[in-house]
């Protein structure tokens, strides 16, 4: 076990760097990428763009830049912006981390849930009309792109119904701290929440049905019914069971994802100021210190949702435990 | 103790009903071990899935009477038949790679079916599923007990499954090909203990498989089934030393014998099993059959006791 977690750290780190180098490169080191002329703007003389070559160091052998960035991210923590000079990075990018997280934690937990109870009760009653309608929901909501969604969300709650006795506890837009009052952090977030997970509970509801539509074929399942189990418990107890494990794989990608920025939209919608709105506004400025960080941190991110997998892997399937 | 009537087994279909099974009647006395011999689609497994009450395939009809201990299995309600399986009629697979769920232990699985049936705590349970896994000869049997179905070779996980299809003690033990897919060696071991098994609890069984061999070695009577029908039924010995019917003479004829002279080639059936949605009027074997004559045109019966074939060839009645 401890040699899995050393293994893990291990591969963490390599999977880290593979990702900051290759990012560094793009930005710095492709032809045509001169990050100074950017700084400088258009037209600018060449004795200006010496000037700030030599000001932010873009005159150091690549290498250089590449490790001087990293030890400013990582152990001095004092890398700044290149559009805002004097922003600390490290420290902006660490206060979107509790909001990008609370964002796709109480998604995935609405997801998680209402998938499974759509997918176990559409399959247990396959090829019925709840079947059909609860299929037929879970496609309208992997149809709707969750940015117009999240709008119309917002016109609901914050305009057109806000007055009404059904929406009038939404409060406005923005993120609060869970430390300065749990109750204003729930429900700020309550709308984004559902907005983020409507796409995957139709997602993982359509593919949990199938793959306990699957499940109910096999060898196994036979013998549980020959056993004179119920109905119910097969389903649960045997399907069920099984089918959780394709399940995580693909909760563990998602998750992984959208910690990593991908629920950029929803953060735009709703004004979070997670993860994904701090990338998408320094890709705009092509702020480049705020990118590598917020790759990087991505990155730790995905391949930290990945090792839980591989936990939760363990402790679902008897196979992959080594004896 | 088992009565099957006249049962007849189809499917619908887009090309119109496909009778799987065409009027098969059976008797299975208490402690007596039946063979049913035939090869793939010649209906073994569908009429025993039928007496199990396992096809829930909505496009199945079932008709004809199955009586089990005087009780009508056709047309008993799920919840009913679920207090009958398991307890009193329990079955055994074909392949113990994929008959056990993967993610728990064998231990688990023999438990769950006890608890499902009989009113004991977890740990009698537990003790009760070491108790047959000792049974079944299976080493360790207290450590065996907490292992996953990958960690155990073929013949030890269909072990744990006969194991766990004679954990409520059922009157009824069917097995449909259990040695099939394992190693002839641990055939022979299997069939020992199906044998001894059967002896200890006094359960009654039916052993289906396509080996001719395999029920020489273990059944009291034999009923040979092609095309959806018994075409022979009779007591072993009758059955291999005077088989009657030429389907019955064609199975015989395709081992190879061991003494005396081989044949330089082993005689294989030509031609291939019929159809379901297609079958020929008459008597199904009658197109690949040698002896087929005028009479074959109308569909033999089979006779009412005793050993008999469904044949009109002379002495097969």
């Amino acid at each position: 076990m401890f040699l899995a977690i050393i293994q893990r750290l291990w591969q963490m780190l390599f999977v880290m760097f593979g990702i900051s180098v290759l990012v560094f490169l793009i930005f710095f080191a492709t032809p045509g990428a001169d990050p100074a002329s950017r700084i400088a703007g258009r037209g600018a003389s060449a004795e200006i763009l010496e000037a700030v070559r030599k000001s932010f160091g873009l005159d150091q052998p690549i290498y250089v830049q590449y490790f001087t960035m990293m030890k400013k991210i990582f152990i001095t923590g004092d890398l700044t912006s290149f559009v805002n000079r004097g922003w600390k990075v490290v420290p902006a990018v660490l206060d979107t981390i509790p909001v990008t997280i609370s964002l796709v934690m109480g998604a995935a937990i609405l997801w998680v849930v209402f998938s499974m109870i759509i997918g176990t009760v559409a399959a247990a009653t396959k090829d019925s009309w709840l079947d059909r309608s609860l299929m037929i929901l879970g496609l309208i909501g992997i149809s709707m792109p969750v940015f117009w969604l999240g709008e119309v969300m917002n016109l609901v709650t914050q305009s057109r119904f806000h007055d009404t006795w059904m929406f009038s506890w939404v409060p406005p837009l923005g993120y609060k701290n869970f430390i300065d009052g749990p109750k204003a952090w729930f429900l700020t977030l309550v709308i984004p929440w559902i907005t983020l997970a409507i796409l995957y509970i139709g997602l993982y509801g359509r593919v949990l049905r199938a793959n306990l539509i699957e499940a109910m074929q096999e060898d196994y399942v036979r013998t549980a019914r020959a056993k004179g189990l119920s109905e119910t418990r097969i389903l649960l107890r045997h399907a069920l069971r099984t089918s959780l494990i394709s399940f995580v794989t693909l909760f563990g990608l998602d998750f992984g994802a959208l910690v990593g920025g991908s629920a950029l939209l929803t953060e735009v919608v709703f004004n979070l100021h997670g993860i994904g709105k701090l990338t998408y506004d320094a890709l705009l400025n092509l702020d480049l210190p705020i990118i590598m960080t917020t790759v990087i941190f991505a990155s730790f991110f995905v391949v930290m949702a990945n090792a839980v997998v591989d936990v939760l892997y363990i402790i679902l399937d008897p196979r992959v435990r080594k004896a | 103790m088992l009565e099957v009537k006249d049962l007849k087994v189809s499917f619908r279909s887009e090309q119109g009903l496909m009778r799987a099974i065409d009027g098969v009647s059976f008797n299975v006395g208490e402690g007596e071990i039946l063979g049913m011999v035939g090869e793939s689609g010649s209906g073994k497994t569908v009429s025993l899935l039928a007496v199990m009450g396992l096809i829930n395939d909505p496009n199945a009809v079932i008709e004809g009477s199955i009586k089990f201990k005087g009780r009508e299995l056709v047309g008993m309600s799920n919840a009913e038949m679920r207090k009958l399986r398991g307890r009193e009629i329990a079955m055994i697979f074909q392949d113990p790679m994929t008959a056990l769920t993967p993610v728990y232990t064998i231990g688990w699985q023999i438990a769950e079916q006890i608890l499902a049936h009989e009113k004991i705590s977890k740990s009698a349970a537990r003790q009760k599923a070491i108790d047959l896994l000792a049974e079944v000869n299976i080493p360790n049997p207290a450590d065996a007990i907490d292992r996953y179905p990958h960690q155990l070779s073929g013949g030890m996980r269909q072990r744990a499954v006969i194991a766990m299809a004679l954990s409520c003690n059922p009157s009824l033990l069917v097995a449909d090909e259990p040695t099939t897919a394992l190693d002839v060696t641990v055939q022979a071991q299997i069939l020992d203990l199906v044998r001894k098994l059967q002896r200890n609890h006094k359960s009654a069984v039916v052993f289906i498989t396509h080996d001719m061999g395999v029920i020489a070695e273990i059944a009291d009577r034999v009923m040979v089934m092609y095309g959806g029908r018994i075409v022979e039924r009779g007591q072993r010995n009758e059955l291999f030393l005077k088989p009657k019917h030429p389907y019955t003479k064609a199975l015989l004829d395709s081992i190879p014998p061991l003494e005396g002279e081989k044949p330089k080639r082993l005689r294989a059936i030509s031609g291939s099993p019929p159809s379901l949605l297609n079958r020929p009027t008459g008597c199904c074997f009658g197109p690949r059959c040698v002896f087929r004559f005028e009479a074959c045109s109308v569909q033999p019966d089979l006779g009412k006791s005793g050993h008999a074939a469904a044949c009109f060839l002379k002495g097969a009645q």
